[in-house]
């Protein structure tokens, strides 16, 4: 209850990103803007890449935004925010900016824009060290231009560009592991989240924020419109998500992996995949195959996971 | 006028100079054959103390201009250099520059753009990116890349502008050859170029604006019309600035220089560093009784068509020299010059040369002027594949 206070508190009675913007019903990115900005004490900018947020928030001549927000183009998110980051220092050093004046440069992007045409500018921005958060709201495919697949769509799932037919049963490679990818930057701090744990999400945000350097959190959130489920169950299927292991929520705070989250029930690979149009053809009978090797993989992840976070003593 | 020193130095060298004296807060820097010389100088100068600017060390030209863009919005003077492939990659981002009018300041060492892959002069890069709303000038020499950069972000932050402006050199041929340059005292560039402002400053955050909104029909038409505009009035602010530089310097830019244009019933017009030779091509011309003369183009973009239209109003002859070709098409700068004299009875005719950083002689000169040219000047023998 007390983060909650915080979040609001830390709104100043207005939210950083208003109503009155076209993102879909049950949409996640909106929760995963709030969470994120709310949690931070200093002023901040948001760099925004190309992408559902973008495009339903700044409708020229509307805007919803009530920070600081800057688009240029799609790939290049991380690379605007070394340019605004280094602006900052520079204004500092020249000017005697006190720390006081502080402001977060906050990075979101979906998947595409992170795992997939942004990544480049990621990795160089990671490894450069400008103190910045980029936050990648992962909704597992490309949704603003129709649900084409992205490196961080799960195997197995239907897209528009791995439909589902007689030859073909959705995407055939596994997803990317961004996280790790982020964490082999030696950046002080990685997480993973889930845009429904929210209070989980906040605190790390908190972390991120009062690290020395680039922080990357990599969020799952849902797409009705993508994944194929009501709107209203969206925080079901992100559960469902957690709670069978398919995407653990954990911490990487230099190196050192930590969970923030073990499942008090662990729910079946099954419970995730029902409610998703994406998924529908995983449970027909002729299919089992390949679920079981879904379940078989989250097994193996996990337990990787676990080991790591057991050799790092978390 | 403030007496200056003359120093050796190639065009790359003294162009980081010039980066040094305007001390840039931010400076995206990546490298490529042959600017280097450019960041690699400044890069010297921030490291002994000589220069302040925040260096960052990009992992591609896409990156140099898209942290180019964050920094120049966030309120910090901005600089970086590129050449041929660097340009072509960083090409979107420049477009956005000038359509977010971020006043960056770009230091081109101009290269052929591949394939075959070459790492010498032609201007094809920067043709590349004509259409994309930014400020081109095209340097004669080393001393003209030096003024031009001082110039440079007086240009780009004019109120009336705010665009990104691209100086442009001719790679090797200025940007490593040295010659006498003449700089400026320390003092008197920064008070040249005073101090960097601009509306709407992103780290202004008690003013929190969106910038790079997401305009449909209803709005883009209008946003590219108010940027075509503010080039445009590019043409009225150089000669306020250039008075004011020439009071430091001596030496007075305009959008194009007339050498020997007077009484001339054959003239070239050209960019870059062939003007020189053109010159002395023009002198030995001239001592022999041959009215011939030069029009150098120095601003690119905007091109100031009613200039040359009236430089070469009564020049019966007009040859145009392009080092960039447009396959299927027009030569860019021939376009431009068809465009200027049209309706006029001036014979115009196009030569493209020195692709590649094919060396463009004097004897070329004396062709081109005395109408035995080729449409390709300097081409040698037929084409392989032929």
């Amino acid at each position: 209850m007390s983060r909650l206070k915080t979040l609001v508190r830390n709104q100043h009675g207005v939210q950083p990103l208003r109503g009155g913007h076209s993102l879909c019903q049950g949409c996640g990115i909106p929760m995963v803007v709030r969470t994120v900005l709310s949690t931070i004490e200093t002023p901040v900018i948001v760099v925004n890449a190309t992408g559902c947020l973008e495009v339903a928030t700044t409708r020229y001549p509307t805007t919803a935004w009530t920070v600081p927000w800057l688009h240029v183009a799609f790939e290049n998110s991380a690379a605007v925010a070394s340019g605004v980051e280094s602006a900052q220092r520079a204004l500092r050093r020249r000017n005697g900016l006190t720390s006081g004046q502080d402001v977060t440069v906050v990075v979101f992007a979906g998947d595409g824009g992170t795992y997939d045409i942004g990544l480049q500018a990621l990795s160089g921005a990671l490894e450069r060290g400008h103190r910045f958060l980029f936050v990648c709201y992962d909704n597992e495919a490309y949704m603003n231009t129709g649900v084409q697949r992205s490196s961080a769509t799960p195997f197995g799932a239907g897209t528009t560009t791995t439909p589902v037919g007689l030859d073909s049963f959705g995407k055939a490679q596994r997803r990317k592991d961004m996280t790790a990818i982020a964490v082999g930057h030696h950046v002080p701090y990685v997480a993973q989240a889930a845009s429904n744990h929210w209070d989980d999400l906040s605190r790390k945000v908190e972390r991120a924020v009062a690290a020395n350097g680039p922080a990357f959190l990599n969020v799952l959130t849902d797409c009705p419109l993508g994944w194929g489920h009501e709107p209203r169950l969206a925080p079901q299927v992100l559960d469902a998500a957690v709670d069978s292991l398919y995407w653990p929520l954990y911490d990487v705070v230099d190196g050192a992996y930590r969970l923030t989250y073990r499942p008090q029930k662990i729910a079946d690979v099954e419970e995730w995949l029902r409610p998703q149009k994406r998924f529908a053809h995983l449970l027909r009978p002729e299919n089992a195959g390949l679920v079981d090797e879904i379940r078989s993989r989250i097994e193996r992840d996990w337990n990787a996971l676990l080991e790591r976070c057991n050799d790092e003593g978390g | 006028m403030t007496h200056a020193a003359r120093e050796l130095l190639t065009g790359g060298e003294a162009v980081a100079h010039a980066m040094r004296q305007i001390d840039p807060d931010v400076v995206p820097i990546y490298p490529i054959t042959p600017q280097t010389p450019i960041i690699q100088g400044y890069a010297q100068f921030v490291a002994d103390g000589r220069a302040h600017g925040e260096l960052v060390n990009v992992e591609s030209e896409h990156s140099a201009m898209s942290a180019a863009v964050g920094a120049a919005l966030a309120g910090a003077r901005t600089m970086t250099a590129t050449s041929s492939q660097g340009m072509a990659l960083m090409a979107e981002i420049v477009y956005i520059a000038a359509s977010m009018r971020a006043p960056i300041v770009v230091a081109v060492g101009n290269r052929a753009l591949s394939g075959p892959i070459n790492i010498h002069c032609d201007h094809s890069d920067s043709m590349l990116i004509r259409d994309s709303g930014v400020v081109q000038l095209f340097a004669e020499n080393a001393q003209e890349a030096y003024d031009l950069t001082v110039l440079a972000p007086r240009l780009a932050e004019h109120p009336a502008v705010l665009l990104p402006v691209l100086v442009c050199q001719d790679g090797f041929t200025i940007t490593h050859s040295a010659e006498p340059v003449e700089l400026l005292p320390d003092a008197a560039v920064a008070e040249f170029v005073g101090e960097y402002r601009i509306p709407h400053a992103m780290l202004d955050v008690e003013h929190p604006t969106s910038q790079g909104p997401f305009a449909m029909p209803d709005y883009y038409f209008e946003f590219r019309r108010d940027q075509a505009a503010a080039l445009v009035r590019v043409l009225d602010v150089l000669p306020e600035l250039a008075d004011e530089l020439a009071a430091s310097c001596g030496r007075r830019y305009s959008a194009v220089e007339e050498y020997a244009l007077d009484g001339a019933e054959r003239a070239i017009v050209a960019l870059g560093s062939s003007a020189g030779t053109i010159k002395d091509v023009v002198d030995e011309l001239r001592a022999d009784g041959e009215r011939v003369g030069l029009l150098k183009i120095t601003s690119f973009r905007p091109f100031p068509a009613a200039a040359v239209a009236a430089a070469l109003a009564s020049v019966a002859e007009v040859h145009v020299l392009d080092r960039a070709d447009s396959p299927g098409g027009a030569p860019p700068l021939f376009a431009e010059l068809a465009a200027a004299l049209y309706g006029s009875t001036t014979a115009l005719h196009s030569h493209v040369y020195g692709l590649g950083g094919r060396e463009l002689h004097p004897a070329d000169i004396r062709d081109v002027f005395a109408g035995t040219a080729s449409d390709y000047v300097g081409l040698r023998g037929a084409p392989c594949h032929a």
